[in-house]
């Protein structure tokens, strides 16, 4: 399964998320750079976190007029494994992808430390080597994750099992329903804050994020690379 | 070469060589009326604007040292793995296997004081240029701050904003902020220190250095354009804090992280692909430091046409874009036609780029401004042949008094049970997560000890080894004894490295004073540093970089004279990691080192009396390098599951921290002479704590019997999660670690805003 993970001037966990698809995986992965646009090579695409162009108007709203972002509109529409986190996960919401918006932390302060999620669907690509309820920790390190959407936007991810992982415990930025992470209605494009690639070793002081890695594997080679 | 040309007198409105002469204008630089004397015997001539400017900065304490520098040479900066000391922009330790490990810190306290928010990010994005301009990977931040009694709002803004600001920067470049220190003392109260430090890796071919050399070949710049921010910073950095200072807000620059992500990614390209001669940061004193000091190291004469400066603001001044410190700015030279890759790669990451002058032969530092040569200087002059004070040394009236002062007497009443649960719910005690869990302590996936330990560990891809790096200093300490406290600082930074698991490999200083020109401080400064180099010398820890800040005075009150020492260490094995937590229940409490009646300048004499007296703890070094090689010897051999230096708050709050961080309780007893209360919170050096398992115990007994360092059983971790410590028999501290530890958190969230107590 080939792996690609778009580079914005400002991405900084690009490195991390390539490191995680080698250590965990051992699958092909490169980082690619924003200018291109055609990723019809890859099976997935890893959106990174970071600061793409400084954060500047809004997170991710720049990065949403990349050429590389046809790449990614067009691996989502053909079912391609898509994951944005953190930073990646602002920008599948400013260019529709994911439906709801971003909104500064609650306490208006940048928030870095593991946090306990709930993965509450355990049938997506992204998590069905994880239980339904299962808890997990998770490092977050953000100051726009607070998750929001109308009421009817909500009802519909809670109706479809959009949402995937939810915060126990405390909710770190006032996100509504406690969201951490949500797919698309088709499950093969997912969004959420914490960093999965800061959580697959040992002395990273959780593993718990290997096992997302592992479940776009499996389901990627259940689906022969795409889905 | 344009040698029969004249340098012009005055651009526009400036004043003239005669006025800045008979009005005395360059007092209002910083330059004495000696040192304009020898900048006309330099030049053979009366100075214009413009060169007079580039002296003033040039000769400013923060760019030459002018006061430190004899001073300095006490430091040893030399060691067997030393590839690069003093003198380049960050210093590079060889760590095997062709790596190296390149750091500095830096302060950027008076800006801070004046504009917190920008003052500190800029001092973040300031030592990060210094690192990558070494040709390494900026890999970690730390960072050592003071400030005022945080009871004040002014505190509370300065704390709140500084931590802002240094979040905002090492955040969105993506460098972790992995540790630190925080200090809240009245004495501190108007000038707070801001002190950055960043840890890089290179391979041994990428190493840089900030020369020009080579006639004809080009000078290129690169980043953002030059803006009129920041002028004069240097100089302004070289000052005593008061009321006017306000008004020099303008001389604070404002920084761009994502600049300096993008300046940070080319430059490391061209590193990778051969392509430099030289780099150099445009830091303090902006373009004229960075070109001079390349243009001296080089031994080459350089000249500028400042037309072809990026200028962000129009109609500037010489004056004015040789002065400016606006960020995120880079001097490269690189070989004679090679400027198209340089612009090339600039391109592709959205940077300007600009072939601004060149290298020549001979010595002259020559600016050209609208065709007119607007400055003419032998380059050496600015850098090598800087004035160099021995300023007059004496002793304090105080460190008299304090000979006399007994410390112990007065505390050893105190209820231990009480005082324990006071020290941590201070401020300086408690626990630090509400400022670091604003950084991204994170980031490059490679922290395997957050913030919150000893010292932070990083592990180093791609190989077994890993980096603990810390901040240390104790003002009070230096306050009270600056030779003592200067060896703390030292010993103690080399403490908190060991017990990570690390061999110290060398340190990097700065070094925060009051004005020199004070007899007293200048005592002080000495003293302090006559600590430290010995310090340093029998722990092998070489001084490879660091930085003086003098002058931290507001209205005439000096600061605790605070030298901080960022010290980084090697780890050969992963496994070696160590960290300040209890493990099990179970394990077995050893404490290596000796316990004296010292309270001078503890935090339970603070907490207690509001102020401080007598004389600090006494280092004995020969002793603390024992003690270091006995706990990396005993962490080696894969004996110890907890290591924690006992140092402020001593003894009792070293328990309180490693049972709260391990969420475990402890059952203690000790014997001793002293009262209870001195016992538990003398601060006496060279001590540590540690845990091995019941198996283990006597093997770290006997190599400690060994290498004569006194090492006794103090008890064992339980799973109770009670803190209990007899004392000769006799119970005095028993405590739920539930209510410790949330008085532990609560510390600071409830100092900066009372309403939140009830939140969390």
């Amino acid at each position: 399964m080939r792996f690609a993970v778009p580079v914005f001037p400002g991405s900084n966990c690009d490195m991390d998320c390539v490191h995680a698809i080698e250590d965990v995986l051992g699958e092909p992965v490169s980082p690619v750079w924003h200018q291109e646009s055609d990723l019809s090579r890859y099976d997935a695409v890893i959106l990174p976190g970071g600061f793409s162009y400084g954060d500047y108007l809004r997170s991710g709203a720049l990065a949403q007029f990349s050429p590389v972002m046809q790449g990614v509109r067009e691996a989502a529409v053909s079912g391609k494994l898509v994951i944005g986190i953190c930073n990646g996960f602002q920008i599948l919401l400013e260019c529709g992808l994911l439906p709801g918006a971003m909104l500064k932390n609650r306490d208006l302060k940048f928030r870095c430390e593991i946090q306990t999620l709930c993965v509450e669907n355990a049938k997506t690509p992204f998590t069905r080597t994880y239980e339904d309820g299962e808890r997990i920790r998770i490092p977050i390190a953000h100051q726009e994750g607070n998750y929001y959407c109308d009421q009817e936007t909500l009802s519909g991810l809670k109706a479809n099992g959009q949402i995937v992982f939810r915060y126990v415990d405390e909710n770190p930025n006032g996100s509504v329903d406690r969201i951490a992470g949500i797919c698309n209605r088709e499950g093969n494009v997912l969004g959420m804050m914490p960093h999965p690639e800061r959580a697959i070793h040992e002395w990273m002081g959780t593993e718990d994020g290997r096992r997302l890695f592992e479940s776009m594997l499996q389901y990627g080679r259940r689906n022969g690379g795409a889905a | 070469m344009r040698l029969e040309e004249q340098v012009v007198k005055k651009v526009g409105n400036e004043p003239s060589p005669e006025e800045i002469r008979d009005q005395k204008l360059y007092r209002d630089l910083g330059l004495s009326d000696e040192e304009f004397e020898q900048v006309t015997g330099h030049l053979g001539r009366l100075p214009n604007w413009t060169e007079i400017g580039i002296y003033s900065v040039m000769w400013s304490e923060h760019c030459s040292y002018k006061n430190s520098k004899p001073l300095l040479k006490k430091f040893p900066t030399d060691g067997p793995h030393v590839l690069q000391g003093p003198g380049e922009g960050a210093g590079v330790i060889d760590i095997d296997d062709g790596q190296a490990v390149v750091f500095k810190i830096e302060s950027h306290n008076h800006p801070s004081a004046i504009e917190p928010f920008q003052g500190a990010a800029t001092g973040v994005g300031g030592i990060i240029r210094d690192v990558f301009s070494m040709g390494a990977r900026p890999v970690a931040l730390l960072n050592s701050l003071r400030f005022g009694n945080l009871r004040t709002p002014r505190v509370q803004y300065l704390f709140e904003q500084v931590v802002a600001g240094i979040a905002h920067y090492g955040n969105c470049i993506g460098i972790p902020t992995v540790g630190g220190e925080v200090v809240f003392d009245e004495h501190y109260d108007g000038n707070p220190l801001v002190n950055a430090m960043c840890v890089g890796v290179l391979n041994h071919e990428s190493l840089q250095k900030g020369v020009a050399i080579g006639p004809g070949n080009p000078v290129i710049y690169v980043g953002s354009s030059t803006g009129r921010d920041g002028i004069h910073g240097a100089t302004f950095a070289s000052e005593e804090l008061n009321e006017s200072s306000e008004e020099k807000r303008p001389a604070v620059q404002v920084g761009d992280p994502f600049m300096e992500k993008l300046l940070l990614e080319a430059c490391l390209e061209m590193v990778e692909k051969k392509m430099l001669i030289g780099i150099q940061d445009m830091g303090a004193a902006g373009l004229t430091s960075s070109s001079t000091e390349m243009a001296a190291k080089g031994k080459h004469g350089l000249e500028l046409d400042l037309d072809l400066v990026p200028q962000r603001e129009e109609g500037m001044t010489p004056y004015e874009i040789m002065l400016s410190e606006s960020q995120e700015r880079m001097l490269l030279v690189v070989e004679k036609g090679r400027e198209q890759e340089v612009i090339s790669i600039c391109d592709k990451w959205g940077l300007q780029s600009s072939v601004i002058g060149q290298v020549n032969e001979g010595d002259r530092y020559r600016l050209y401004h609208k065709g007119r040569l607007v400055a003419d200087i032998p380059v050496q002059t600015l850098v090598d042949n800087v004035p160099v004070y021995t300023r007059e040394e004496k002793v304090p009236a105080y460190y008299e008094q304090n000979q006399k002062a007994t410390p112990e007497k007065a505390l050893k009443e105190i209820d231990s049970n009480q005082a324990i649960v006071d020290l941590v719910s201070s401020v300086n005690m408690g626990s630090k997560k509400w400022v670091y869990r604003q950084y991204d302590h994170m980031v490059r996936a490679s922290t395997a000890v957050c913030p919150g330990s000893d010292a932070a560990v990083i592990v180093l891809r791609g190989t077994d080894k890993a980096l603990a790096m810390s901040t240390d200093g104790n003002g009070r300490y230096v306050y009270l004894d600056p030779e003592q406290g200067g060896k703390i600082a030292v010993a103690e930074a080399a403490r908190n490295i060991v017990c990570s698991g690390a061999e110290p490999l060398g340190i990097t200083d700065c070094l925060n004073f009051g004005s020199p020109e004070k007899p007293e401080v200048y005592w002080q400064l000495s003293k302090a540093i006559d600590g430290m180099a010995e310090a340093c010398r029998v722990l092998q820890a070489p001084v490879v970089s660091g930085n003086v800040s003098l002058y931290n005075e507001t209205k005439g009150n000096p600061i605790y004279p605070t030298p901080v020492v960022g010290m980084v260490g090697l780890i050969q094995k992963r496994d070696h990691i160590t960290t300040q937590a209890f493990k099990k229940a179970g394990d077995v409490i050893l404490l290596l080192g000796e316990t004296f009646a010292e309270l001078g300048g503890s935090e339970l004499q603070y907490l207690v009396t509001g102020s401080i007296s007598g004389r600090p703890p006494v280092c004995d070094l020969e002793k603390e390098q024992r003690t270091q090689k006995t706990v990396l010897q005993a962490i080696r051999s894969g004996w110890i599951t907890s290591a924690h230096d006992v140092s402020e708050g001593g003894l009792a709050l070293a328990l309180a921290e490693a049972c709260i961080s391990g969420n475990k309780g402890a059952k203690v007893s000790l014997e001793t002479q002293l009262a209870p209360a001195v016992h538990l919170f003398s601060e006496s050096q060279s001590r540590i704590l540690l845990t091995t398992t019941a198996e283990n115990a006597a093997e770290v007994t006997e190599l400690a019997e060994k290498q004569g360092v006194p090492c006794s059983r103090i008890g064992e971790v339980t799973e109770d999660r009670q803190l209990i410590v007899n004392v000769n028999h006799q119970c005095v501290i028993q405590q739920e670690i539930a209510l410790l530890g949330k008085r532990w958190e609560d510390a600071i969230p409830c100092a900066m805003s009372p309403s939140l107590t009830s939140m969390s």
